[in-house]
């Protein structure tokens, strides 16, 4: 395998019941790439990204994130929950509906990853997460609950918390699919920023136009098993398999990215 | 026509004080350790383990689904002979009103902790967070908000309930106020006075509660 790949998955199976949702995936992701899955809803691409932070735990198959792999399978043994925990240190990801901690301040939500998994000092903690909100523009809002933000301002402080754990792979799960559609540039905005900063990231979308845009590489999943791959352009722009044709036939490929609001 | 004479009562006036002082104490003790049979019964319906699923939910099957008269009953005279250990009365029924109240509050508490996203705890996992830190940190905090009014409702269920202790000769309120009522004469009176005492406690309580309630609803 490539020295060079930070994420690598091989012959990943996945079954919910009866249902097989993932079916002998392999994918690879370069340090410092950027990978868009697509694929219409129950293709098994979430189930995919949730696997790579083994949020779900696959039933066959390996998981490479850096230095640390996992196999799964008959025989093999499931990592126990500390292992679990240390492991997803290194991944961030980013949640559809955000999944803020109602009962913390936009500041405590970055803290507490920081604080009580990084064991920071509080000190140390607070100025890391100044610094991870200012970067995706909401140092004002410290103080605030989540509940009084606006969905594109929720999304940025959960990109934000997920920072602040300084991960060396961000995971990104629709991040935009709940958001009132004048907010989805303000996210994309914040993710675009991040790729050109040389951040691996694995991001599942329906933002055809941001995968053209920024991702390197295209994914793209039917039925749990991949249909087709290459430089995203190129499958965007020249899909070989008809399903991806037919998929992609219901977006617009190309166009600016939504604009961002001037400032919120 | 009956002539009422509440003045009668004062003669016994230290009588009801120490059984309200029974009463209250004893209503302290098994509500706290109640809680601390509610958590384990919460936590085991909630454990990974299927052994200790199944205790948690015989334990508060057990005690919710017979009434706590026959439990004091039980505890009392069958449990010694059982395990072959001696309990005073305010032994047997300080714990089977704990352990009763117990199985009420690991309800409520399983209850309010599954009332919580499943996101939410996804988010600590994903943060690195091991399934003990997400739980103090994350989820009970949140949870706790929710459990409160249905814990305070229960408390005060538990607060009557210590009336039957009186079954078992515990001094309390009820059993003090049956050696008035049998020494004076006067039931009637007697068993007034004891209503309204219980109401002149729970009512202040149960309007704190609602309160509380209508605080938590406006943080939500």
């Amino acid at each position: 395998m490539s020295d060079t790949s930070k994420i690598e998955i091989r012959a990943l199976r996945k079954s919910f019941g009866s249902n097989e949702v993932l079916k002998n995936i392999n994918l690879d992701v370069a340090k410092g790439g950027v990978v868009a899955l697509i694929g219409p809803s129950g293709s098994g691409k979430s189930t995919l990204l949730r696997c790579i932070n083994l949020l779900v735990t696959p039933d066959g198959g390996s998981v490479r994130v850096g230095d640390t792999r996992f196999s799964f399978g008959e025989g093999t043994k499931l990592p126990d929950v500390k292992t679990l925990a240390k492991f997803r240190t290194t991944t961030g990801m980013v949640f559809q509906h955000f999944n803020l901690f109602p009962h913390m301040t936009t500041l405590q939500n970055v803290m507490e990853g920081p604080v009580t998994v990084r064991r920071m000092a509080r000190a140390d903690a607070e100025k890391l997460a100044r610094a991870q909100l200012a970067k995706v523009g909401l140092a004002e809002k410290a103080d605030q609950y989540p509940a009084t933000l606006s969905g594109g301002q929720k999304q940025r402080v959960a990109i934000a918390r997920a920072l602040a754990m300084e991960p060396d792979v961000m995971l990104f799960d629709e991040v935009t699919s709940a958001l009132d559609p004048e907010l989805v540039g303000e996210v994309l905005n914040v993710m675009q920023q991040l790729a050109s900063e040389g951040m691996t990231m694995v991001i599942v979308t329906h933002e055809i136009a941001f995968a053209r845009e920024v991702a390197d590489r295209l994914i793209f999943m039917r039925d749990g098993v991949v249909v087709e791959e290459g430089p995203a352009r190129q499958v965007i722009d020249n899909p070989q398999a008809a399903a991806t044709r037919a998929f992609l036939s219901h977006f617009h490929r190309t166009g600016a990215l939504p604009p961002a609001n001037a400032e919120s | 026509m009956y002539q009422w004479d509440f003045g009668i009562l004062w003669s016994y006036r230290w009588l009801f004080l120490n059984g309200l002082g029974v009463t209250v104490g004893f209503t302290v003790v098994i509500v706290v350790l109640g809680l601390v049979f509610g958590l384990f019964g919460a936590f085991g319906t909630l454990s990974r383990f299927r052994a200790v699923r199944l205790l948690a939910l015989t334990f508060i099957e057990a005690f919710r689904c017979t009434p706590i008269l026959v439990q004091l009953i039980w505890f009392y005279y069958a449990l010694p002979i059982l395990a072959g250990v001696e309990m005073t009365p305010i032994t047997a029924s300080a714990l089977a009103l704990s352990l009763y109240g117990g199985s009420f509050y690991s309800e409520i508490i399983r209850g309010g902790i599954i009332s919580i996203d499943r996101g939410q705890s996804e988010a600590g996992a994903a943060l690195g967070m091991t399934p003990g830190q997400s739980m103090r940190r994350i989820v009970l905090p949140q949870a706790i908000k929710r459990m409160i009014p249905a814990l305070m409702n229960q408390s005060i269920i538990q607060f009557k309930n210590t009336s039957l202790v009186s079954v078992l000769a515990v001094p309390d309120l009820v059993y003090q106020s049956q050696v008035a009522a049998h020494d004076s004469y006067r039931p009637l009176e007697t068993y007034t006075a004891v209503a309204i005492a219980y109401a002149a406690i729970l009512i202040p309580l149960t309007i704190m509660v609602r309160r509380g309630e209508k605080r938590l609803a406006v943080g939500e």
